[in-house]
């Protein structure tokens, strides 16, 4: 009886999981570009996700218009991109380790921007996007209605953008970098585009989830990367054999990010202990990379005759 | 069209590894010139092809391409004047992205790539064309990921993608080691027809001595990091087997014995 009680409570709540699942989608799109298109594992969002929201924060604080705000935070997302991008192709500093020394350094950063650990944001005194505070109006500044069409605005100029000359070439970089500098492809130059562009998808996003909350906070991006493979990992393995155009797999990264923030819901709301959140969080992604891995080792299935003569009349 | 001017390269110098792969190698090719390139394991053949590629810079020397001094451009620089096909068909496409966007990337090389359409109509209609010359269905399956083609289909791709910009050179390493004998004989039958039409000036590599006699007008063998015999013209028509493998004999002081050039 206990149990059915608290599941009463869900329906409530479930805004605000969405709400808060989009505007992390929108970081998780920034993540599916990294993982997947460009093939690097860029920890650099734990730290910039918070830059985000420091930033948007600051440039409200200071008098900026909300827009103003929201394209510096963008900016900032640009250059850490960049300074992970050249810590890896100019100072040939692997990937992975590019990333955790520039979220390493955005700590410091973060706290300089802000002053301190924290800076809240009154949503009465400033003009704020999106808010909480909104989240059960039927209206548009609802931000489950504003991120939605802010995430469709993101995937169209994606879409556009990885479907043009230099799209393809960031998007060759990730397929086989031998073969991208055999056709006149700078691998480099496409792979600090690449953390550029994905990053400032991190800051936006960091961006708007510190107006949905209020404040910002040195440590918000903390497990960011675990979330963002998350919702690409569950948008996969929910519509991965559905969806094969392009804007239709970012738009199951957010999905998926939505997804993610609806089961955390639930489980909160069943009682599970807020303390393990992230522990839970991280055995589910470890769980969720594993199984394509076993079921290629475990559970592959010899190649079908059909498939097998298809391929002799061909070669 | 290529002129390599005394390059050496050692890998891992000052080490045990130490290995000089390339020892003062010149080499000159005139246009429309299509060199067969043979030679023991290690004696150089693709270190060859990827210092003219610029896959690492070489220690010293000079590399010209039809008159650019192309020695301090880095790899993706000289794709503008170069077309390469690998041992590995992994190598030279894409799997994950669609033929026809394959095409498209190979299409641009040595242009600035902008925010124009990645792929045009126009371009489409072009590929489709270009893939029946081939002559394997690959025209009707323009959206179809290349990691779904076979090791034949993808070299053939490759070949396609190589050639379709009108390189100065072309370098084929060993591009058909990997397939089956049936599937090979297609490829470098391919090969030799694209050579001819855009009249290449061609740089490729064989462990088939029979191969590297049949085709092409120039023959060269390597041993040691440097060309040690070099054959053209009516010379080159009369060779057989057995007068390469004396010539290495001679050359070298060695014997081919147990290397996999017997065995072809």
């Amino acid at each position: 009886m206990e149990v059915l009680a608290r599941l009463a409570n869900l329906p409530g709540a479930l805004p605000g999981a969405c709400a808060q699942g989009l505007i992390w989608g929108i970081m998780a799109i920034g993540v599916y570009i990294t993982y997947r298109i460009l093939d690097v594992a860029d920890l650099t969002v734990d730290g910039s996700f918070g830059t985000g929201g420091a930033v948007c924060v600051m440039a409200l604080l200071s008098g900026y218009n909300i827009w103003v705000a929201l394209l510096l935070a963008l900016v900032s997302g640009l250059l850490c991109g960049l300074v992970t991008g050249l810590l890896h192709t100019f100072m040939g500093i692997p990937a992975i380790l590019a990333g955790i020394l520039t979220q390493l350094s955005l700590y410091s950063i973060n706290l300089k921007i802000l002053g301190k650990a924290n800076q809240s944001i009154n949503v009465d005194k400033y003009d704020l996007l999106i808010s909480l505070r909104w989240v059960k109006e039927w209206a548009l500044h609802n931000p489950v209605f504003m991120v939605i069409l802010i995430t469709a605005v993101v995937i169209a100029i994606l879409y556009w953008f990885f479907g043009t000359e230099l799209g393809c070439g960031i998007r060759a970089t990730g397929s086989n970098p031998h073969m991208s500098r055999a056709q006149g492809i700078n691998t480099n130059f496409n792979i600090v585009l690449g953390l550029m562009v994905s990053n400032g998808l991190v800051t936006l996003s960091g961006a708007l989830l510190s107006q949905y909350q209020g404040f910002a906070d040195v440590s918000m991006g903390r497990g960011a990367i675990v979330i963002g493979l998350a919702a690409v990992i569950i948008g996969e393995a929910i519509f991965g054999r559905i969806f094969h155009n392009f804007a239709l797999k970012l738009v199951s990264v957010s999905i998926g990010a939505v997804i993610y923030y609806i089961v955390i819901q639930l489980v909160l709301t069943l009682g599970f202990d807020a303390n393990l959140l992230k522990l839970l969080s991280a055995v589910v992604v470890a769980v969720f990379l594993a199984v394509p891995y076993w079921k290629g080792k475990y559970f592959s299935k010899p190649v079908s005759k059909k498939v097998q003569k298809e391929d002799e009349t061909h070669a | 069209m290529l002129d390599i001017q005394n390059i050496s390269k050692t890998f891992n110098p000052g080490t045990v590894n130490e290995k000089t792969a390339l020892n003062n190698l010149s080499l000159h090719l005139n246009e429309g010139d299509f060199v067969t390139v043979i030679g023991g394991n290690g004696a150089g053949k693709s270190t060859m092809l990827n210092a003219v590629a610029g896959v690492w810079p070489v220690d010293t020397g000079k590399i010209m391409i039809d008159g650019t001094d192309v020695t301090r451009l880095s790899e993706y620089q000289r794709a503008k004047y170069i077309g390469r096909v690998f041992q590995d068909p992994m190598t030279g496409t894409a799997a994950t992205m669609q033929i026809e966007e394959n095409l498209a990337l190979a299409a641009r090389r040595g242009k600035p790539r902008t925010l124009r359409a990645g792929i045009t109509k126009h371009e489409r209609e072009e590929y489709r064309e270009l893939l029946k010359t081939l002559d394997l269905g690959l025209e009707d399956r323009l959206t179809a990921r290349v990691g779904l083609l076979s090791g034949g289909q993808r070299q053939a791709l490759t070949l396609l993608m190589a050639t379709m910009t009108q390189p100065k050179l072309l370098l084929l390493d060993e591009h058909t080691a990997a397939l089956d004998p049936k599937t090979a004989l297609k490829v470098l039958t391919l090969s030799a027809k694209l050579v001819a039409e855009h009249h290449l000036t061609t740089l490729m590599i064989t462990h088939n001595m029979k191969d590297a006699i049949k085709y092409g007008n120039r023959l060269i063998m390597m041993h040691e990091g440097h060309i040690i015999y070099d054959v053209s013209g009516e010379e080159k028509k009369q060779l057989k087997v057995s007068d390469l493998l004396a010539k290495f004999q001679t050359a070298s002081g060695d014997e081919f014995a147990n290397d996999r050039m017997m065995l072809s």
